[in-house]
């Protein structure tokens, strides 16, 4: 569903991704996993546009896409993407952050987009938080929201960037559920995280980059038993407690 | 004391001239802001364009505006235009001060704008909205509600500003204070008067600011 070529992107002098080579297919669900300044978040970010690619492509769905030819606003339609710092809309109350993009992008007509608004705000289990405002709950309450909002759109692929670093501990949990049952229904997922556990136990693909490299990709049981690359051994390291 | 019976005296004497020139002096700032505010928009949209000539005419526009006295700017506009068409008064006072006005309060909104939090306008695009979309359902917003502080401030000093309105003969208050002055050889009098009738005005003004901010504030944030 998401192809990547020889993806590779500077920022002035610094050069954080390098060759970058990842093919994702429908319903996966990849974990990129690395230590910060790795480039994974700006891998992230180049999938929905957000970051100018320098070289290499982009394929969505078969079909290669050019900023300044494809309509990017639309291709934002079907990739989603959660923040790590939320980035609720703190004027906007919880189901009208929900309905905002719907009704003023997609020209769906106010009832139909709040009925399926409450319905995506009792899937992430923030029924009776509707007419709140965002100041008024918690950081795993409004990551759930984010998810919500970003699910509005039907898009076909959802990105979470570090979607529970910003989070007290007691409230990843909430978060990563929510994920996981998205999983389960088949949404291809692309998730950068540092949540090794949810990593092994929800991901199709572990994907470890370092210093703007792929180093290496591969299923749970083998990226956690038995990695192949120095590298990657070395992370693993680091991330036992 | 004698003095403050005078002063009383001459304050209910003089209620009818100096409320309706009040009114003069309301319906200048009235006009002068709602303006102010349209001309203050536009050139901060112009300037947060990342489109060099559209930052450049702002850039003039506050330069030009803000390095003038407002005196002369409200001179240049009456004796300046009523030789190329017949301008009222009234429209060459408010038109100078929404000029003025509105380039103190580009700059306040394209202060707030900035201020708002870049991950705002990325979740705006990342839902699929359009960079405009985003700027008029998510970004002004929030920058509106943040900028009414400074507005506020901008709206009294704009109500003072509509004192030089004087100098063209238009009769609101600082000019009917003087004019009654000279006429009485009483001067002080009748400038303590007008002092207190800006004070109510002022009085006014920032109530009606605080409620607007506060009704906003809902949200909190």
């Amino acid at each position: 569903m998401i192809k990547i070529e020889n993806l590779s992107k500077s920022f002035g002098d610094l050069h954080v991704l390098k060759n970058i080579n990842m093919t994702v297919f429908e319903s996966d669900v990849v974990c990129l996993v690395g230590a910060s300044g790795s480039g994974k978040s700006t891998l992230l970010r180049c999938l929905n546009f957000l970051e100018k690619k320098d070289r290499g492509k982009i394929i969505i769905g078969g079909k290669e896409i050019i900023p300044g030819t494809d309509n990017i606003n639309e291709i934002r339609q079907r990739v989603g993407m959660v923040f790590q710092h939320f980035n609720l809309f703190p004027h906007k109350t919880v189901i009208e952050n929900v309905i905002e993009a719907p009704i003023m992008v997609k020209g769906i007509a106010k009832e139909q987009a709040i009925a399926e608004a409450k319905r995506l705000l009792q899937k992430v289990g923030l029924e009776d938080k509707e007419e709140v405002y965002p100041s008024k709950l918690s950081g795993g309450q409004k990551q759930r929201v984010a998810i919500a909002r970003a699910l509005a759109m039907e898009p076909e692929i959802m990105l979470f960037d570090e979607p529970t670093s910003a989070l007290d501990p007691e409230l990843v949990g909430e978060v990563l559920t929510t994920m996981k049952e998205l999983a389960e229904e088949g949404m291809t997922m692309i998730v950068v995280t540092h949540e090794m556990g949810f990593a092994r136990e929800v991901a199709d693909w572990i994907v470890y980059m370092n210093d703007g490299m792929l180093i290496e990709r591969g299923e749970p049981e083998q990226f956690f038993n038995h990695p192949k690359e120095e590298r990657t051994k070395e992370f693993l390291k680091t991330t036992e407690l | 004391m004698p003095s403050f019976l005078h002063f009383f005296q001459i304050l209910t004497e003089t209620k009818g001239v100096f409320i309706k020139a009040m009114l003069l002096t309301l319906e200048l700032t009235a006009v002068s802001i709602l303006i102010g505010i349209a001309i203050g928009l536009f050139f901060a949209l112009l300037k947060i364009s990342k489109v060099k000539i559209l930052e450049s005419i702002s850039d003039t526009y506050v330069y030009l505006v803000r390095g003038t006295p407002l005196i002369v700017q409200i001179f240049i506009l009456y004796f300046g235009i009523s030789g190329i068409f017949l301008l009222p008064d009234f429209w060459a006072a408010s038109l100078a001060l929404a000029l003025h006005n509105g380039a103190y309060i580009a700059e306040i909104f394209r202060g707030t704008i900035k201020s708002v939090d870049k991950g705002q306008m990325e979740a705006g695009r990342s839902l699929g909205m359009s960079k405009a979309l985003t700027l008029r359902r998510i970004i002004l917003p929030q920058a509106f509600r943040r900028a009414l502080p400074p507005l506020g401030n901008q709206f009294i000093i704009g109500l003072k500003d509509s004192s030089l309105a004087a100098f063209i003969s238009m009769n609101e208050l600082f000019n009917v204070a003087t004019t009654l002055g000279s006429n009485n050889f009483d001067e002080m009098t009748y400038l303590l008067i007008v002092a207190v009738y800006y004070l109510l005005l002022v009085a006014l003004l920032t109530f009606v600011v605080n409620r607007v901010e506060n009704n906003l504030a809902v949200s909190d944030r």
